[in-house]
């Protein structure tokens, strides 16, 4: 009855095109979008940024990365643990060769220098495809954390191999290191991912999105009608590389503080980005969200309503912790094997019938 | 209706479980799940054990009560960070995360916030520089000086000289197995034997190929940095090519039961080095059975009381609860906060007799912390694994390592971090 077009005329193509078509959808973002940058910087607080909304912000990007390279345009990576690591040395590199630079510049340069990387290992995609590609990009994934350990050059030649962020600020506000505020530190973040996920969403609704869209669905047809695939390929690789880059600094200067290659890369990570996409759904800027929410915020909850209020011994929860999560990841999987972003779709198709179905 | 009586319950609930006295906070950072979970919950089990002694027989310390609640990490840093943000203001004396990349994470941040940390036996080691790292202690040894005490051992053995010797050292391929390789350099330099760095993957399952590489070189000595599952793979592989157990040497954290009885016999003879003694002939587990086992209140099954593990976790307990002690009388207060506990740490002196007093005589090393070296004297004895018997033998005493050569490298890496963070001298 109230979630409809009805009433809601569009007078402009811009209008017509836009990515909120119903009001009520587009108030909804806008209020989100006031509480996120107007009131939550003033009442956060040391735990919900660092445990709970930074990380949620930062994977957010790194999903939204991997679902331009997998869900828009069809090519599986197992490489994304190692595109964060590039991104993270990348910008403890720079951090420390230029102590003035400002901290924005220096995570979307890490940003670029990711999608460098990242085109180089996405040439091999040209020439393979499915698991042969997946298997590829795994091996991206084991070169990078195997190159990170092993050149201590890129640690500074430090005793631990540990890379530790300095303290960096932005418009004399600490964003990075430990006497950070956590609403400069999450302001910080969230201008990044508002950003990313308007670039992300303009993309792939314009001319470079739909030519992925074509090779995802059927390279050959699309070669044919015009689409070139080097092209298609390469700057989804590259535009992804970027995300998941500015995602890997973030998580090092911002998040963490101090990085372990093997530890904050490793393979896990790269499986938890594409749970997050699968489980979000592929091919959904939403979805990216959702599936991000979804594996970052859920072990969190689930620890502090069972340690928290019932006051179980942390192990067991932790162990409950997996169980529940896996368990959910099925059920969502049988119920909506798109994922949830397929779930939100259909829901809102019903209720533009609501009350009146037929 | 029946929401009101819902929210009467939840109000309730919440007041029950805040604290309504005083209670000495010390979050215990442990991990009993993800790969090391095995070897993390036995000194969880021995650091709780003792802080429930510690309230069933004295009542606390003080007569303060200790509120020691387990954080679970499952050895991953982002759990880490979720842990300490969320005790943090809680009024957490001090922390403990068993894991040197956690701690690489913590010392910035417990620098910021003024909470203690106390990393004994792994973390940052040139944090023994107290001048530069206030927040942070790590006797009564670090990385360097467990391998300054195996490369004596080596020269005591070898009639003092390890020239043409070689060396292999199979590390952890992270930060606590990258700590030793500066301090094993420095020394082969001076001691003229060959080192050869062979790294190994986390969790360390897979080290066929640098097993194989050992069998080819045959170097005379193996030095394993390995933690959890990778010890138990290393020593099997070690008896898989014939390597001579005597001559594979860990590190305290390599050298624990769950390490060496899974290869059974084979393992008989491994030595590692260790910090503190392991069994249960100490007058304080009589104690633990009266008042934790028999009363039902073990951390975990109660069966590993006397593990090499178990007795860590028991240590580091007892020697925080001393700190308390210490802390309590300088500050002439019995609820004390971090700062004070900071003092508390760095004032600790250790002896004989105050270790006979709380039923650990001769248990580990005698030592003073000062303001200047937060690592204690570094002393480190050798023990060796006796498979019949199934029980690890010291069978050298408490020996001081070669501070010469480990002070200067404190004081470089101490400095170049003193220098990238701005920190003046606060000593004097």
């Amino acid at each position: 009855m109230l979630y409809r077009e009805a009433g809601d005329f569009k007078k402009s193509y811009a209008e017509d095109s836009q990515t909120f078509p119903l009001k009520l959808d587009r108030y909804a973002y806008y209020t989100v979008l006031a509480i996120a940058f107007l009131v939550v910087p003033f009442v956060i607080n040391d735990y919900w940024a660092s445990a709970v909304l930074i990380p949620f912000l930062i994977w957010s990007i790194a999903s939204l990365g991997l679902n331009i390279l997998t869900g828009y345009c069809g090519q599986v990576s197992f490489g994304t643990g190692g595109f964060m690591a590039v991104g993270a040395y990348a910008a403890y590199k720079l951090m420390t060769s230029f102590p003035d630079l400002n901290i924005m510049i220096i995570v979307l340069i890490s940003g670029g220098i990711t999608a460098a990387v990242g085109v180089m290992f996405g040439l091999p995609s040209l020439r393979i495809k499915g698991f042969y590609l997946a298997v590829a990009t795994l091996a991206a994934q084991f070169f990078l954390v195997w190159l990170f350990n092993k050149f201590e050059w890129f640690y500074n030649y430090s005793a631990s191999g540990q890379i530790s962020a300095p303290t960096r600020s932005m418009l004399g506000f600490e964003v990075t290191g430990p006497t950070a505020s956590a609403g400069a530190k999450y302001l910080f973040c969230l201008v990044l991912v508002v950003l990313l996920a308007w670039v992300a969403r303009n993309l792939t609704r314009g001319r470079i999105g739909r030519s992925w869209m074509a090779i995802r669905d059927m390279d050959i047809a699309a070669e044919i009608i015009g689409v070139n695939p080097l092209k298609t390929k390469l700057t989804a690789f590259a535009v992804s590389s970027f995300f998941i880059g500015v995602a890997g600094s973030l998580i090092f200067t911002v998040y963490l503080g101090a990085v372990d290659v093997g530890d904050t890369f490793g393979i896990q990570k790269s499986f938890l980005v594409l749970f997050m996409i699968i489980i979000g759904g592929l091919g959904s800027i939403l979805g990216s969200f959702i599936g991000a929410a979804f594996l970052v915020l859920m072990p969190v909850l689930l620890k502090n309503v069972m340690v928290g209020i019932f006051h179980w011994p942390s192990d067991i929860a932790s162990h409950l912790e997996l169980v529940i999560i896996g368990f959910l990841i099925m059920i969502t999987l049988i119920l909506e094997p798109h994922g949830a972003a397929q779930l939100w779709r259909v829901t809102k198709q019903k209720l533009r019938l609501w009350p009146f179905p037929h | 209706m029946k929401f009101t009586k819902l929210a009467i319950i939840a109000l309730a609930a919440v007041t029950a479980g805040s604290p309504v006295l005083a209670e000495l906070e010390f979050p215990a950072i442990a991990y009993r799940t993800g790969p090391f979970g095995a070897n993390g919950a036995e000194v969880a089990d021995g650091y709780a054990d003792y802080m429930t002694l510690l309230n069933e027989r004295d009542g606390g310390i003080g007569g303060v009560r200790i509120n020691a609640v387990e954080c679970e990490t499952a050895f991953n840093a982002e759990k880490t960070i979720e842990c300490y943000e969320a005790t943090k203001d809680s009024g957490a004396l001090v922390y403990t995360p068993l894991s040197t990349s956690a701690t690489y994470q913590l010392i910035p941040r417990v620098t910021a916030d003024g909470i203690p940390l106390h990393t004994m036996g792994y973390g940052r080691t040139s944090a023994a520089n107290g001048d530069v790292f206030r927040q942070v202690f790590n006797f009564p040894s670090n990385y360097w000086n467990g391998a300054s005490v195996i490369v004596n051992h080596l020269l005591d053995i070898n009639d003092g000289s390890l020239e043409g010797k070689n060396l292999a050292l199979a590390y952890h391929n992270s930060a606590f197995g990258k700590e030793p390789i500066l301090t094993l350099e420095a020394l082969a330099e001076i001691h003229g034997f060959d080192l050869t760095l062979l790294p190994i993957d986390s969790p360390g399952q897979e080290q066929k190929s640098q097993w194989l590489q050992i069998r080819r070189e045959r170097p005379d000595y193996v030095l394993l940095w390995g933690w959890g599952v990778m010890n138990q793979v290393a020593i099997q592989e070690a008896a898989n090519v014939r390597f001579p157990m005597e001559n594979l040497i860990g590190v305290w954290w390599s050298g624990s039961e769950n390490d060496v009885t899974p290869s059974g016999m084979d393992s008989d003879g491994y030595k590692s080095v260790a910090f503190h003694n392991a069994g249960t002939d100490f007058p304080v587990f009589d104690d633990i059975q009266q008042y934790v086992t028999d009363a039902g209140l073990s951390a975990g099954t109660g069966e590993n009381v006397g593990t090499v593990l178990y007795n860590r976790g028991l240590y580091q307990a007892a020697l925080l609860a001393e700190a308390v002690k210490v802390a309590q009388e300088m500050h002439g207060v019995a609820d004390i906060t971090a700062a004070m506990m900071r003092d508390g740490l760095e004032n600790l002196v250790v002896n004989e007799e105050i270790m006979g007093a709380i039923g650990l005589a001769g248990f580990g090393p005698s030592f003073e912390v000062s303001c200047e070296n937060h690592g204690g004297p570094g002393l480190g004895a050798i023990q060796q694994w006796d498979a019949t018997a199934q029980s690890w033998t010291m069978i050298t005493d408490f020996e001081e390592s070669d501070m010469s050569v480990i002070q200067p490298l404190i004081d470089a890496d101490s400095a170049a971090y003193a220098a990238e963070n701005n920190i003046a001298s606060q000593c004097n």
